[in-house]
Formats: C-alpha cells, structure tokens, sequence
C-alpha cells in the first residue's frame, strides 16, 4: 500500500519541493510524518528502549519518571519499552491486512467483475460476511483456530474482505463498458491482457486510498481483540494486551493504560488523515 | 410498493440463510472435530465418539445443517457447554441491558449528528465546520475502550459526577438506570456520531446547493426552516441508510463498550464465552446479532419510501 502511494509523493516532491506538497495536502504530510516516526520508533526500539519484558516487582505501578518514561505497570514493566514494541504488532497487523485487502479484493473483485457465474457465488458469500458484525467474526475465528498473529491477522482479514471485494468490482464493471475495453474485447485480447492492461490500472488508485482504511481499522480491531483476550497472547507486548492487564489500576496507575491508548489513538488517526489526504490527492472528484 | 417490500424482504431472507451457512460452518471448518471441542481436551475417544452420536454429528453434513437451521429458526440455540443453560435463556437474561445501552447511545448519538452535520453543511469551511469535522475524524481514530476508560477517570474517579461501573434496570429508577448509561453510552456513541456527521454534511452541502433551496430564501423562508424544513428532507435518504449500516459499527463496540463498563449484556456473555471456548454461544450471539443487523437495514430501506416518496414507484 504504502510503496504504491510512495512512488507518486517522491515525483510531486522532486518537481515541487517539499513545502507545496504540505500546502496542498497538509494532513497527508502530517500523517505520513507520524507513520514514518512511529515505523522508525518501533524498529529501533532495541537500541534506546529498556527489555518490555523483564519484571521488577519491585518497582510495580511507578509513575513517569527519568528512569521510567512512562512509568511502570503492575508486573514493574517499563510502559514506555512495551509501549514503543506493541508499535511493532499494530504496525504489522496494520500493513499485512491492508496488503490482504487489497490482494483479496484485486483477485476476488476482478474475477466477479468479469464472469458472471463467479459473481453471482462470491458476492453472496460476501452480502453474508458483511452481515456479521466484523469483531464477533473476528473473535469466533480466533477462538476456534487458536494461535499466535497469522491466526490473528486471518481473523481480521476475513471480516474486512467484502468491502474491498466491492470496490473492486464496482470499478470493473464501471470501467468494462468503456469504449477502450470494449475495442480490446472486439479485438480479441485474451481476458487476462484485458483485465492486467486495461483495468488493472484504473483499481490502483481507489485501492491505495482503501488500503490506508483498511490499515487503520485493522489496527484497532486488533487492539480491540486483544484487549478482550481474544487476540494476540497476552505475553507479547501489544497495546490492546497493555491495557486489558492494567484494567484494575486505572485510578491507581492511569498511565499504564493512556499510554498505549493514546499510542493508538495517534497511529490510527495518522493513518486515517494519511489516506484521507491521499484520496483528495488522488481522486479530485471527492476533494472538499 | 409491495413489490419494492417482497424483493427487500427476499433479499433478507438470502442474506440470513448464508449468514447461517457461514456460522454453521464456522464450526466445522476448525481444525479438530466440534465434539473434541467441545469434549475438552482430556475426552477419551469414547467420550467424543458419544458426544458425536448426541449432536448427530455422525450423519452427513447437509443433515446435520438441515437439523441445526430448523432450531435456530424457531430460536433454540443449543445449550451453553460451561453452564449447560439454554444459549436463549442466556440472551433473554443479557437483552435488557444491551438493548438499553444501544438505545440511549442510538438516540443520543443520531441526534447530536443529524444537528451538527445539518450546521456544518450551513456554514461549510466556517470555525463550526472545522471543529466539527475534527472531532469527527478524532471519533474515528480513537478506539472505544480508551474513549471509555478516559471518560470513566475523568467524570467517575477524579470528579465524582458518574458512577464507574455498572448497569441499573430501569424498574430501579430512570435516573439511576440514565447515570449508568451516560459514560459508555458517549463511549460507544462517538464513532457512530462521526459517521452519521459526515454523511449528513456532505449530504447536506449537495442539497443546499440546489434551485428550490434558493427560491425558498428568496421567499424568506428562515435558515432553521431551509435547513430542516426543505433541505434535510430530501438529504434524507443516504443519512438513514448510514444510520442503518452504522449498526455494524455500533454492535461491535457493544462487545468492547459492556467489558469496560462491566454491564452485563450481550456483549459480555460472548467475551466470557470466549474465555470458556463456549461456541454454542458464540454462534448464537453470532446469529442473533447479525440477524438485528440485517433486520434494521430492512427497516432502514422501507424508511425511504416516508422519507422520500419518489422511491415508492
């Protein structure tokens, strides 16, 4: 997702300068900005951050400190280390289910944007997908497969490929009425140049700006499963985790849960003003 | 008209019925049989052999569905394995405080959106818009339990206003059964509003900018009048459908919204279903969920013909 909607920023940069690129599309830049603070932050986490892991009893439920930036949570964990490595799990739940989306939906949403038998099938699957609310599918998936983050990342995905199906082919069948496409079919191009040179394209764009959504409910959805237990394994440093095991300090201990919920917060809202500039950008038509 | 209602309604029905498929599935798409599952894990081969035979899960597969979408259909869901209570007893106990803590969350919600959405559109780009459009893109990104606990700090610990925790029936009083919804009911609501503000505006902004609006203020017709009495009717129809499709979002934040707040709906029941690998039940809410989804999106779509009357024909 990000690497589609890198390529054009690069070029705009180059010709214009950084300056006009942030008057035109301030909350693209801003929350590109953030992104790429929060990917650098989660990376190098191993060389400024303390072990999220290790224990201190001790030092349980500390407020922020110089030692403890963050302070401490109720096992006498460095909130601030958890916080920086739980970056890591949303970021990459966040960028392997946009990327899922996006694939599903290409393969899924052009195949029943082409035949109708596939579409008649796959897009009912779909109507019953998007009937059940996304975060209890989430949740059964989980709790009968069992398992680490693929399990977790499937779970999320699932529930988040019908939207994606719909864009998909919507544009298709929008774009195969066009009189280019129309001249490729009377002329006898194999189905498959069609739907790679003619059609392909037109998906590029709306599919960048949806996968920029897709990311950012991803990320909050598994915040959300794993503060209801039904996510990633409560030993792995993750926001939702952080928060589901500082539940009973909240009056004792705010930061143990702000922290990673303002974390959150923060990611998400950059990812979704990120895709909201990316889509004014992209598609003028919706610009405000 | 009753074409219109026959082809929505048939529609449902085919939603429900995959839906059903899907959910059954569920089950027996997980790696191990459901009677190992719901053995447990120390169940000798006999025992899961008898829990097949019990549940009928030793006959064909399109049998055992036939079976199961007749029970659903008239309510029986099966019993719950941890407490042996049937899943519909379970839900009926949970359905007060769910559906009260929907309601005043829908109620306050749609209304403080509808009126917000209606102003930004007025004086679009204006100060009010700005702030507006902010907390709209603030309720999107902040997750509903943070939304929740910042608001049970703020108002129940640190200014004494709300009680923290809980959930009052009504027949104890409106005023306590209210204190005990205000907190997670603005919790849950936030998102909701966002969505329904932002449908509203932009629906708004391109009704406003139409003839008749402008022969009714040539005519003098007052703002409130314009905006509520011409231009919200006929912004109408996408408003009500994203109020009705917003009812996805909003069940989800139930189930987080109830584990904050420690109310004993719906949503509860299904997180310590989860804790207890209890999946009749989490089929059950999984159904009955689904099928308050798709029954308020049916209402939503017969709305229009009020709404708009155009749409009867």
């Amino acid at each position: 997702m990000s690497d589609v909607a890198i390529l054009p920023i690069a070029a705009e940069v180059r010709r214009h300068g950084l300056r006009r690129l942030f008057q035109r599309h301030p909350t693209m830049v801003i929350g590109g900005t953030v992104i790429a603070a929060m990917v650098l932050l989660a990376l190098a986490a191993p060389l400024f951050a303390p072990n999220p892991l290790s224990m201190n009893p001790m030092h349980r439920l500390r407020p922020p400190s110089g030692v403890h930036w963050f302070g401490t949570d109720p096992l006498g964990r460095d909130v601030f280390a958890r916080t920086v490595y739980g970056a890591r799990i949303s970021l990459f739940v966040g960028l392997t289910v946009a990327l899922g989306g996006v694939a599903g939906g290409l393969v899924f949403g052009l195949l029943c944007g082409f035949y109708r038998r596939i579409d008649a099938m796959v897009m009912r699957l779909m109507d019953g997908l998007m009937a059940i609310p996304s975060i209890l599918l989430a949740i059964a998936l989980v709790s009968l497969w069992q398992g680490g983050v693929p399990v977790v990342i499937l779970a999320i995905l699932i529930p988040e490929l019908p939207r994606d199906v719909r864009l998909v082919r919507s544009i298709v069948l929008g774009v195969r009425e066009r009189p280019y496409v129309e001249a490729a079919i009377a002329g006898g191009a194999r189905t498959s140049k069609i739907l790679r040179r003619h059609i392909l394209p037109s998906t590029i764009a709306p599919l960048t700006v949806q996968g920029t959504y897709v990311c950012a409910s991803a990320i909050l959805v598994e915040a959300g499963l794993s503060f209801l237990g039904a996510g990633i394994p409560p030993s792995i440093p993750t926001w939702g985790n952080m928060i589901a095991g500082s539940e009973l300090y909240l009056a004792l201990a705010p930061w143990t849960i702000f922290c990673p919920g303002i974390a959150l917060a923060i990611l998400v809202l950059a990812v979704n003003l990120f895709g909201d500039g990316l889509r004014d950008w992209l598609d003028p038509r919706f610009a405000r | 008209m009753a074409a219109y209602i026959a082809r929505r309604l048939s529609a449902t029905l085919v939603v429900m019925a995959i839906v059903g498929v899907i959910v059954f599935l569920l089950l027996h798409a997980a790696p191990g049989s459901p009677a190992a599952i719901i053995a447990g894990d120390n169940a000798t081969p006999a025992q899961i052999a008898l829990i097949n035979h019990e549940l009928g899960l030793d006959r064909p597969l399109v049998v055992q569905f036939g079976i199961w979408a007749w029970r659903v259909v008239r309510g029986q869901f099966g019993t719950s394995i941890f407490s042996g209570v049937p899943v519909m007893d379970l839900v009926e106990q949970r359905l007060p405080a769910t559906v009260s803590l929907s309601l005043v969350t829908i109620a306050f919600a749609a209304t403080i959106a509808v009126i917000a959405g209606v102003f930004a559109a007025w004086r679009a780009g204006g100060l009010l818009d700005q702030v507006l459009m902010g907390i709209a893109a603030l309720g999107f990104s902040v997750p509903v339990f943070v939304v929740g606990y910042l608001l049970i700090y703020l108002f129940a610990i640190t200014l004494h206003w709300l009680p923290v925790q809980g959930y009052v029936p009504l027949s104890r009083g409106l005023g306590s059964w209210l204190a005990h919804l205000v907190l997670p009911g603005t919790a849950l609501g936030l998102a909701y509003l966002a969505l329904i503000a932002r449908i509203t505006r932009a629906s708004m902004l391109e009704v406003l900018s139409e003839d008749y609006i402008r022969t009714a203020r040539a005519k003098g017709a007052s703002p409130l009048s314009q905006l509520f009495g011409h231009a919200l009717r006929n912004a109408g129809v996408p408003i009500a459908t994203v109020i009705g499709i917003g009812i996805a979002l909003l069940i989800s934040g139930v189930v987080l919204t109830e584990t904050v707040f420690n109310i004993p709906g719906i949503g509860r029941l299904t997180v310590d279903a989860i804790t207890n690998r209890d999946y009749p039940i989490i089929q059950g809410v999984m159904v009955i969920f689904s099928g308050v989804y798709v029954l308020i999106n049916l209402m939503v779509d017969l709305s229009y013909t009020l709404i708009d009357p155009r749409i009867r024909r």
